[in-house]
């Protein structure tokens, strides 16, 4: 009897399986699916067709649009502030720039706005956490850019409209493609260590739904290599950051213009009025909002925030019916269920195989196709392993990598991954992994256009509000590829950075006001909405349940 | 259909007893060291970040009851133990000098020039043992003394700059933001550009895709989905 110390007794003998098949299953593709089939395992499958997931909005621009509930309860909530209580008069921040968001998105805005010309300390970033605390530090797979003779930015656009489901913004599709190899030689200025080979050639392979092999991969940190470079730039710039200190909603001034932000100091409680010509927006996703009780990979700050607020002043939001479950998310350990499994691991070979060792889809359609596929093999067909924790999953096969690629290329290329299940007593050179879908990124957001400006439902730019990164909705349509967020961040964060420069060479900021979340106060009332929630949500809660029931605040 | 994620059956939890900054509570064994904080009453918001091991926020160091070593650990990555006595670490104070990479030479002068003291190193190897990324900290810096900064660069790759072995050092390094200068220089100056991509950028600024893009723009969904079905897969 074989022994997986990492793993409980009920898991081996299926683990065996997985060993007995996989030498057969090496010389084995599984047939791609067709366009019908896929539509199909997507209706009956997928999270985001099941009806009692969704309602329509009862109010502000996108009223009648249907979103999952829990963003419905954020984009219909009460403002944090009372107006009343905030001094608009004595401003604590007069900037040029003001990004929200210390993510991707924002420092490579700010970091182009910088190049364009701003000085630095006429530039604020104001974050909710540390500088660096998002997303995309946890990226791991890649960034995608066609750089490749066999390639093109041509196809590159092809691949990215037809894995949206033809429901991009095209132009902002072309935008993504035709800048991606501008930012990969950017990145390789600044010094980032992408994977090459001797001669300089980057070392490319597939992502689900690529029909070239475009990925540029820093081992399975790509996000942490490109974030930390980004920040020891801005430190190295001396570019202000304020941490610990989130916006709780937008300024405007007496001319409609979007003017700064309220900032909200997390430790000592108290506010910042920052006035500002224009203000950049990346504030990112919504994973920890854990749509239908998904676990997600997303990072602790993962709120959708800046939606909230572009929302309150009009902004036009768009594709938030769509949401990315990543196929492969660790369902086992329990510590770590719901953590990423880097799309990179089926990137280089292993397959996804169901109790019996036998696979089930093709492991590299797009995403949200071999998501459903995964929740149909667990829960339609009942051929999952299910865990302790009650929790169902399939395995993905990692030891195929080590006999395809040559032993040593999971530490060589996956160490995060190596290292995560490691420290939990599981090899995954020798033993599979036992995944399941988790909650992975926010497909839609704020509408922008080519100049990353947010625009209103008119299609009109918002004047003074730029918007980058996953708050952004359009570019991907409704289901993003691997390796197009960290692209995202950087095409757009770029874009952003440019446009606000060019900005405030002529902006004028008027007098401040917040008397749209007064508006949005009446617009509610007269929705008939009655709710105690309050947003931006800023971080989740996950205190115990006897400690929420006995916690009291006590004014002292 | 079911997408519940839910749990199915709930085991009778065992409970454990852990010591946060030397006040004590119970908490479910099985937890990280983060969740069981939340368990117990706290909300984070320093010493919390990614919760995956990937941003280096929740260093935490801690003992055990009748242990006399000390350990560190990141929260989000480790298990609770019965009787840990622990705290977080939530910031490093470090010096982070400025500098502009484009005039710098990749060799040892210009880390030297920014950061003297690592010369102070006494070999005692504590960076190596406290690492929760298992890096050889120790050997990453005696290769950057030795002047071979490529072997630096690629030791210290999967650093997540929790600062733990900086707060260890005898000889006050900060370790990560020397790190991150010697990849920068290798990733700059030592690893070869690539040649296909400053070929393709060149196509790209003389306009080679401009057309094509314009037209693609405008096609709709029905030209996409036929380019799409039509799309030449490379094996």
């Amino acid at each position: 009897m074989s022994e997986y110390p990492g793993y409980p007794e009920e898991f081996w003998e299926s683990i065996e399986k997985v060993e007995e098949t996989r030498e057969r299953r090496l010389k084995e593709t599984f047939r791609r699916l067709t366009p019908e089939e896929k539509e199909e395992l997507l209706e009956k499958w997928h999270p985001d067709y099941r009806p009692e997931g969704k309602r329509p909005l009862r109010v502000g621009p996108n009223k009648g649009d249907y979103v999952p509930n829990e963003v419905a309860d954020l984009l219909e909530a009460h403002a944090l502030i009372d107006p009343k209580e905030i001094d608009l008069t004595d401003i604590d921040y007069d900037v040029d720039i003001l990004v929200i968001g210390g993510g991707g998105a924002g420092a490579v805005a700010t970091l182009w706005a910088n190049y364009s010309g701003v000085p630095a300390e006429n530039i604020l970033i104001a974050t909710k956490l540390r500088l660096g605390d998002a997303n995309t530090k946890m990226a791991q797979g890649g960034i995608q850019a066609a750089d490749r003779p066999e390639d093109s930015p041509v196809i590159h656009f092809i691949d990215i409209i037809g894995g949206g489901h033809f429901a991009n913004k095209p132009e902002l599709v072309r935008a993504l493609a035709e800048d991606a190899p501008l930012i990969i030689k950017w990145h390789e200025e600044l010094g980032l260590m992408y994977d090459k080979d001797e001669e300089g050639n980057f070392i490319e392979i597939h992502g689900g739904g690529t029909s070239k092999k475009r990925m540029h991969a820093a081992k399975d940190y790509t996000g942490l290599e490109i974030m930390r470079n980004l920040m020891d730039e801005i430190w190295n710039k001396e570019i202000p950051v304020l941490e610990f200190s989130p916006a709780v909603e937008l300024l405007m001034d007496e001319n409609g213009q979007v003017a700064g932000a309220i900032l909200y100091n997390l430790e000592t409680k108290q506010y910042y009025v920052v006035r500002a010509k224009a203000v950049v927006l990346a504030t990112g996703g919504f994973g920890r909002l854990h749509i239908q009780r998904f676990p997600t990979t997303n990072h602790y700050g993962a709120t959708m925030d800046g939606v909230v607020m572009a929302y309150r002043i009009g902004a036009h939001l768009r594709d938030l019916d769509a949401t990315q479950y990543h196929p492969t998310g660790a369902a086992f350990p329990e510590q770590i269920v719901g953590q990423l499994v880097t799309e990179k691991v089926r990137g280089l070979g292993a397959q996804l195989v169901n109790v019996d060792g036998e696979q089930f889809i093709y492991p590299l359609e797009p995403r949200d196709v071999v998501a459903s596929a995964i929740i149909r093999e667990c829960y339609g067909r009942n051929k999952g392993v299910i865990t302790p924790t009650g929790m169902r999953g399939v395995w993905l096969d990692s030891p195929m990598i080590e006999l395809i690629h040559g032993e040593g290329t999971i530490k060589r290329y996956l160490a995060a991954m190596y290292r995560q299940f490691k420290r939990f007593n599981i090899d995954i050179t020798k033993e599979p992994i036992l995944v399941f879908p988790t909650l992975h990124y926010m497909n839609g957001g704020v509408e922008i256009n080519v100049y990353a400006q947010a625009l209103d439902p008119n299609g009109n730019p918002i004047p003074g509000l730029f918007a980058c990164g996953e708050v952004t909705g359009g570019v991907h349509g409704k289901n993003r590829l691997m390796g197009n967020s960290l692209l995202d961040v950087n095409v757009f964060g770029r874009r952003a950075g440019i446009s606000a420069a060019k900005h405030i060479k002529h902006a004028k900021v008027g007098k401040l006001t917040l008397k749209h979340v007064e508006k949005w106060e009446r617009m509610l009332k007269e929705a008939g909405i009655v709710t105690d929630k309050k947003a931006p949500m800023l971080l989740p809660d996950y205190r115990g349940e006897r400690v929420l029931s006995r916690a009291i605040d006590i004014r002292f | 259909m079911t997408t519940s994620v839910t749990v199915e059956k709930k085991p009778k939890t065992k409970m454990v007893k852990i010591y946060i900054m030397g006040r004590e509570y119970l908490v479910p064994e099985g937890l990280t060291i983060l969740k069981a904080m939340e368990y117990a009453g706290y909300r984070l918001i320093r010493g919390v970040g990614c919760r995956a091991g990937f941003c280096g926020a929740c260093s935490t160091v801690y003992r055990l009851k009748g242990d006399y070593r000390l350990y560190t650990a990141l929260a989000c990555q480790t298990t609770v133990q019965d009787g840990m006595y622990l705290v977080q670490l939530p910031f490093v104070p470090a010096k982070k000098p400025t500098y502009d990479i484009e005039k710098l030479t990749p060799d040892l002068s210009s880390v030297l020039k920014y950061f003297p003291e690592i010369t102070r190193c006494v070999q005692c190897n504590t960076c190596t043992k406290v690492c929760p990324q298992e890096i050889q900290v120790m050997d990453a810096i005696q290769a950057i003394l030795r002047g071979d900064l490529a072997t630096a660069a690629h030791l210290t790759f999967d650093c997540i700059a929790c600062g733990i072995c900086s707060m260890r050092c005898p000889a006050e390094i900060v370790h990560y933001h020397v790190f991150q200068l010697v990849r920068r220089l290798y990733g700059k100056y030592i690893a070869k550009p690539s040649k296909h991509l400053r070929e393709r950028i060149k196509e790209i600024e003389e306009g080679k895709f401009r057309e094509e893009l314009d037209r693609l723009v405008m096609a709709g969904v029905e030209e996409w989905k036929k380019l799409y079905a039509a799309r030449e897969i490379e094996p």
